[in-house]
């Protein structure tokens, strides 16, 4: 294009993997250029090498075990696999920078900010203490954040998620780095936190003219920043080009299914009927997490997670419960079943309220009630079959062992698993398939409302898609009421009939989800829907043969 | 194209396969299991090596090993077979470092996990317990007990147990406290099982590795006390244990050191054997702590 010669040139790039790993390379051919102030998003789902693809550029990979096999990774015209240890850490930080995911791992938790800012200025300039820390204060600055000789003087955890974000990416850019790789810098965040991180590395980035790296899974936040977009699968390159054209126009099998799966953000019509009856009916919820702390720990503010929260949930109906985090979703859904007691308020079910049960009588309710949770590795017993997990339910409310057994080969069948997987452990699957053995046991015991805490906010967008679609057509054959709590709106959108929108424990707003969607009321709705990476941009309706 | 995500990914071996292809990485443990089954066959195989009671006259006293092949090992100083004893004694330091470690075990789970899953008063007051135990050095504690309950073998078994219960105790609280909160847990909850099941059938598997490697090192220091005590004279004197071979040797350590060197060698190999297969236990167990 210009005359500048390329920031990072890859090309033909193999990264070998130990033996006994599932394929031999974790990349394979992989051909990268990136221009001076060009954001390129590097997109795959987990296991597509993407991140691997950083660490061999920073040279940072776990060697012996992993290895650069084979191509070069030019940085400004300079192979940068032949270079020596010594002459990496004079690049690293000073001409390659780099921002993690995980904010607050990647920041010492025993140093204050200005320290590790400081420390990197020590490390690569000559400049005098003053001036560093003049350098330090004017980064934070830059990087927008409130107060900066206060912010100085922090310490990590004393500070917000973003805001540790925004110390990484001062950290980052401190030194005017020719190319910044940014590992999934976004993941971790809120979303209205995520959008105002995004923007500050487009402006920020702009300013000094570098070359961006931005490696993601979620199409959402390539629509919103990438100039050009590398899709990886399993090592392979398979799609490469402009952000536009990849966007609305895939060519490849693959991205056009990774692209098909983003739930669009068009809600469904309403289609229960308001005068179906009410199932569940949750008035004036209340929690407060007490305050802890002994004699020399000090003490610390109780914080009130849920305040009188009222909702209704109907027969057949699915009702999202959507927020940021600490906005109180998850407690929510702990107490209505009854993992967490809570302080005040009524559950009703059946005309029975469900916080005054005792403990004896409310394990006899639980059949009613079931739960899938977040983590579908966490939440299935690693020492237990799959078949023995989904008969657990029914053997503990007295149903036969034996045809307890039957029936969860049943309902394996259901969830679209092989009924021959049964006698398997549950590491043995991949997560959505774990997922699906969560649903399966949430449906062994034909409860009446189903509960699911972020069920498919820790799986690939694919794979999302196909846990989702069986969870919709469950719910319509079954005849499931669903209380659904997720922080994804593009989730929400697609599956819930009605929404409340929570922030700070409290309802601000709650209606039919398509009303709220194009008509929010409350300002923080209004700042959530306009924060939803991509929104402008609506995934092209593809045709998929598969699945 | 797409993979469904419901395709299976091939079975894996049975377990018993894999946890053995990892224990056979570790040589020294694969060394403490031969040792092991050599012990083992020592014991099962005393009442045909040497048949009658090892503690009867076999020779002269004192006879030095290698003169007389009826006492291979030679005798004590009156006159009892030291390859006979080695081989009975096999029997009695496994016997006790098995029940006392199966004592100390049962004991340390059983409060550990109610200290650990309930937590509140009743992790307080079991942990005060705990504490209370622990103040007090292990020997001087298993001195008093033998000296109250005499030294007949069962209860120098049960004492040991006894003294050694504490460190499984904090052992198991620590884990039940990591695994209460785990999404598993709430999953059972949620299905209605009962507080006793998810114990035992839901949170100890998972807490038993740790549990297992420690056993093997408790073995060990089972079999150290009991010599220890035998050493003093504390031992029951109607069988012939290790422990009281070399106390008996300690007399004519000059003189004839062997009757105290050969019972010495067998109590370190035996220790050795439980502490290396303890850490091949530890890598087949825990696989992701290493590497």
């Amino acid at each position: 294009m210009t005359d500048t010669p390329p920031v990072l040139q890859i090309s033909g790039l193999k990264i070998a993997l130990p033996k006994g790993a599932d394929r031999p390379y974790a990349l394979e051919g992989l051909d990268l250029e990136i221009n001076p102030g060009e954001i390129v998003c590097l997109v795959g789902e987990s296991g597509s090498g993407k991140s691997l693809s950083a660490g061999a550029i920073m040279r940072l990979l776990p060697e012996p075990h992993v290895h650069v096999a084979e191509g070069s990774i030019k940085f400004r015209g300079e192979e940068i696999v032949a270079k020596s240890e010594a002459e990496m850490r004079q690049i690293r930080g000073r001409d390659i920078a780099m921002i993690f995911q995980e904010p607050m791992t990647a920041l010492n938790p025993q140093k204050t900010v200005g320290w590790q800012l400081d420390e990197v200025l020590r490390l690569h300039t000559k400049m005098s203490r003053k001036e560093r820390r003049a350098r330090a204060i004017e980064m934070l600055e830059r990087v927008h954040l409130p107060d900066p000789p206060s912010a100085y003087n922090a310490y990590p955890h004393q500070i917000s998620g973003g805001q540790r974000q925004r110390v990484m990416i001062a950290m980052a850019l401190s030194l005017s780095p020719k190319l910044i790789i940014a590992d999934e810098p976004t993941t971790a965040l809120d979303v209205t936190t995520q959008l105002q991180i995004l923007k500050l590395i487009r402006e920020l980035q702009e300013q000094e003219g570098a070359g961006v790296l931005f490696i993601t899974h979620d199409f959402g936040v390539v629509a919103e920043i990438a100039d050009k977009v590398a899709v990886l699968r399993k090592g392979i390159l398979v799609e490469q080009g402009p952000a536009s054209e990849v966007l609305n126009n895939p060519q490849h099998a693959y991205t056009r299914a990774l692209i098909g799966a983003v739930p669009a953000l068009t809600p469904p019509p309403l289609k229960v009927p308001s005068t179906a009856p009410v199932v569940l009916k949750g008035t004036g919820l209340k929690k407060t997490f007490a305050a802890r702390g002994g004699m020399l720990s000090g003490k610390r503010k109780a914080v009130t997670a849920v305040k009188d929260l009222t909702f209704e949930l109907r027969q057949g109906e699915t009702l999202g419960v959507v927020g940021e985090s600490g906005s109180g979703k998850t407690t929510v859904s702990r107490i209505v079943t009854r993992l967490l007691e809570c302080d005040a308020g009524s559950v009703e079910m059946d005309g029975k309220d469900l916080l005054a049960l005792s403990p004896r009588e409310m394990r006899e309710m639980r059949k009613h009630i079931q739960m899938v949770f977040q983590d579908p590795m966490a939440s299935l017993n690693p020492r237990k079959r799959v078949v023995d997990l989904i008969a657990q339910g029914p053997i503990v409310h007295g149903a036969d062992p034996a045809k307890a057994r039957a029936d969860a080969r049943r309902l394996l069948e259901l969830v679209e698993l092989s009924p021959a997987s049964a006698s398997r452990f549950p590491h043995e699957f991949s997560g959505g398939q774990r997922q699906r053995i969560g649903i399966a046991r949430a449906l062994a015991l034909e409860p009446k409302v189903i509960v699911a805490d972020e069920p498919v906010s820790a799986l690939d967008v694919s794979v999302q898609a196909q846990v989702l679609k069986l969870l919709a057509e469950l719910r319509d054959r079954l005849n499931l009421s669903l209380l659904f709590v997720t922080h994804d709106l593009r989730v929400a959108a697609q599956l819930c009939d009605r929404i409340i929108v929570m922030q700070k424990g409290e309802i601000v707003e709650s209606g039919p989800t398509a009303e709220v969607f194009a008509n929010p009321q409350h300002e923080y709705t209004q700042k959530l829907l306009s924060s939803i990476p991509g929104r402008d941009w609506t995934p092209p309706v593809i045709r998929t043969d598969a699945a | 194209m797409t993979t469904l995500d419901t395709d299976l990914a091939p079975a894996e071996p049975p377990r018993l396969i894999v946890f053995w292809r990892r224990y056979k990485r570790n040589r020294a443990a694969l060394l403490g299991l031969a040792l092991f089954v050599i012990v083992l066959l020592m014991a099962l195989t005393a009442g045909i090596v040497d048949p009658g009671d090892p503690l009867r006259r076999a020779g002269a006293p004192l006879t030095p090993p290698l003169t007389d092949w009826a006492t291979p090992l030679g005798t004590d100083q009156l006159g009892r077979d030291i390859f006979a004893g080695i081989f009975y004694g096999a029997r009695i330091s496994l016997m006790i470092g098995v029940v006392a470690t199966l004592v100390a075990i049962g004991i340390g789970v059983l409060i550990g996990a109610l200290a650990g899953y309930f937590g509140g008063w009743v992790d307080d007051v079991l942990m005060r317990v705990t504490e209370a135990f622990q103040t007090i050095p292990n020997f001087v504690l298993l001195l008093t007990l033998v000296a109250i309950m005499g030294s007949k073998i069962e209860w120098i078994t049960l004492a040991i147990g006894i003294v050694s219960w504490t460190a499984p105790a904090r052992m198991v609280r620590a884990e039940f406290m990591s695994l209460r909160g785990r999404e598993f847990v709430d999953a059972a909850r949620n299905l209605g099982v009962s507080n006793a099941s998810i114990i035992f059938r839901e949170i100890l598997p998972n807490a038993l590795p740790p549990i297992v490697v420690y056993a093997s090192v408790l073995m060990a220091l089972s079999i150290l006390l009991e010599s220890a005590l035998a050493f003093l004279g504390l031992g029951d004197p109607n069988y012939a244990s290790w422990g009281n071979m070399i106390g008996q040797g300690r007399s004519v350590l000059r003189t004839a050191a062997y009757c105290a060197v050969f019972p010495g060698i067998a109590i370190v190999l035996t220790v050795l054997s439980f502490s290396l297969v303890g850490e091949g236990l530890n890598d087949a167990l825990n696989p992701r702590q290493k590497k």
